[in-house]
């Protein structure tokens, strides 16, 4: 090493030169390659969205499937669409963390562990928008060692699931990571969410060991708690705290005083 | 380092002076992203890239680096080099980045990166630095690709994703080992591994440190 290159000038004329030459070369990259990420990152949602609606197959092209499908943002508290913002823009995620665009929940009624939850969320709906084939929601909800989130597709009539997906999870891979499993996912299909036509309360549930009937799936063998995770935040997302009182406008059964009355006494309960 | 000719550099890091199996670093990441073949191979190439680039480029300054403040320079070339493959992951594998996750940012952690910077490209050419780093890389990379086999084989009974032994979970016959899909699994495949090494070069094998002293003179009971 040569002489001198420990005098102060010397060691801040490399440190300000490194610095410089590193920061540009990281931000070129961050700022060249961001369109190429912010597409990536759309077309996974895409995806996701397609493959719990049973669309997907490897290889397809994404964007010209996703013509069928309707972004709406539904106003949770009423079950009503809203226009107040752009589906393609709104983030629900971000929204729950707003106290001004969300309410917390707490104790009994968190049962899936949000402790925020947002008052609007983007449905997606597949084929027309007025009477679709499949309605798509978001779901998410704490499994065992942190937040899972998800789609749930339930068919037109708004009480037959079509399917669920996660695409964000931290369970066991092995045990609690099956629930991206094809072969139990497939399980879902078919099984109906209320018990009789006038209920709001989801009787869907994981079964511990094998499910019988049309409202349990078969629990995750070594993942009892991951299971119990997906069965809090399916009762939770359809029950009138979340997509209730919005499924119920595709339900025959429930007539709308019903949904109503189910929302003033919740509003009661979050004043 | 004995030999440092190109042939040298690339091939005794190997099995000679494997980084994780003699140099024992690296052993986080060993860990955390072999549960399957196709995520340990991603990680070998981005780790590859790292080592070989900033070996390269910290030889190519190492004559105005000022020592005190050279580890720092070290890590700011290894951390630009590390941002910009979790950007280039991003950008074109995304799948491969988000199994990943947070282990393309930790391999600025990775002591083989900061290892051979600090032990071979601070006195040598840049271009014998940068076979230096491709040879480690490659090292890394053999015992991932090893470790990630025998996970991913008994652990969820397929390679590189295909199926070899069909599992339960599946419909077939095979109950997949599922101590192979944690963590600790590694480092008995690691341990394993290092046995067989040092079988082969016993040379590996270090002196003990001290020498166990003859046991005291028999007596009788009291």
């Amino acid at each position: 090493m040569a002489q001198g290159n420990n005098s102060i000038k010397k060691i801040l004329t490399v440190a300000l030169a490194l610095c410089i030459v590193c920061s540009v070369i990281v931000s070129t990259a961050a700022v060249a390659l961001r369109p190429a990420q912010q597409l990536n990152q759309e077309l996974d949602r895409k995806t996701n969205i397609l493959s719990v609606a049973g669309l997907y197959e490897p290889g397809m092209d994404v964007e010209s499937a996703f013509g069928d499908i309707t972004a709406r943002v539904v106003d949770l508290r009423t079950g009503e669409y809203s226009e107040e913002f752009d589906p393609d823009t709104y983030d629900q995620f971000q929204a729950s963390r707003d106290p001004a665009s969300s309410r917390t929940l707490s104790g009994e009624r968190d049962i899936a562990g949000l402790s925020r939850q947002e008052n609007y969320a983007t449905v997606y709906l597949v084929g027309d928008a007025d009477s679709p084939e499949q309605i798509i929601l978001p779901i998410r909800g704490q499994g065992l060692w942190g937040l899972m989130r998800g789609y749930l597709s339930v068919e037109g009539d708004g009480d037959t699931l079509v399917g669920i997906t996660y695409y964000e999870h931290s369970e066991t891979p092995g045990l609690g990571a099956e629930v991206n499993n094809p072969r139990w996912q497939a399980q879902w299909e078919g099984k109906k969410i209320y018990p009789d036509e006038q209920s709001l309360t989801p009787a869907i549930r994981v079964a511990r060991g094998s499910g019988s009937g049309d409202h349990q799936v078969d629990g995750l063998s070594g993942a009892t708690l991951t299971s119990n995770g997906v069965t809090n935040m399916v009762q939770f997302w359809l029950s009138p705290e979340g997509f209730g009182n919005y499924l119920a406008n595709f339900r025959e059964g429930v007539s709308p005083e019903e949904a109503q009355d189910a929302d003033v006494e919740l509003e009661a309960e979050g004043a | 380092m004995a030999d440092v000719t190109p042939k040298g550099v690339l091939t005794t890091p190997l099995t000679k002076n494997n980084p994780i199996a003699l140099q024992i670093l690296g052993i986080c990441s060993a860990l955390a992203v072999t549960t399957s073949m196709s995520v340990a191979l991603v990680m070998s190439l981005a780790v590859i890239f790292v080592t070989a680039f900033s070996n390269f480029f910290v030889s190519l300054i190492r004559n105005h680096i000022p020592s005190s403040i050279r580890i720092i320079v070290q890590m700011t070339i290894i951390a630009s080099l590390v941002i910009v493959v979790d950007q280039l992951l991003k950008a074109y594998a995304y799948e491969m980045s988000k199994q990943l996750s947070v282990f393309v940012g930790l391999i600025i952690t990775n002591c083989i990166v900061m290892g051979r910077a600090e032990g071979f490209a601070m006195t040598n050419t840049p271009g014998m630095s940068f076979l230096d780093g491709v040879g480690n890389g490659l090292g890394y990379g053999l015992v991932l690709m090893i470790v990630g086999f025998f996970r991913e084989l008994f652990g969820a009974g397929s390679v590189f994703g295909f199926t070899i032994l069909e599992t339960v979970q599946n419909g077939g016959w095979y109950v997949p080992n599922g101590l192979l899909l944690l963590p600790p699994s590694a480092f008995f495949i690691i341990g394993l591994m290092i046995w067989v090494l040092r079988s082969l070069h016993p040379e590996q094998v270090e002196d003990n440190e001290f020498k166990m002293k003859e046991n005291t003179k028999p007596k009788e009971a009291v």
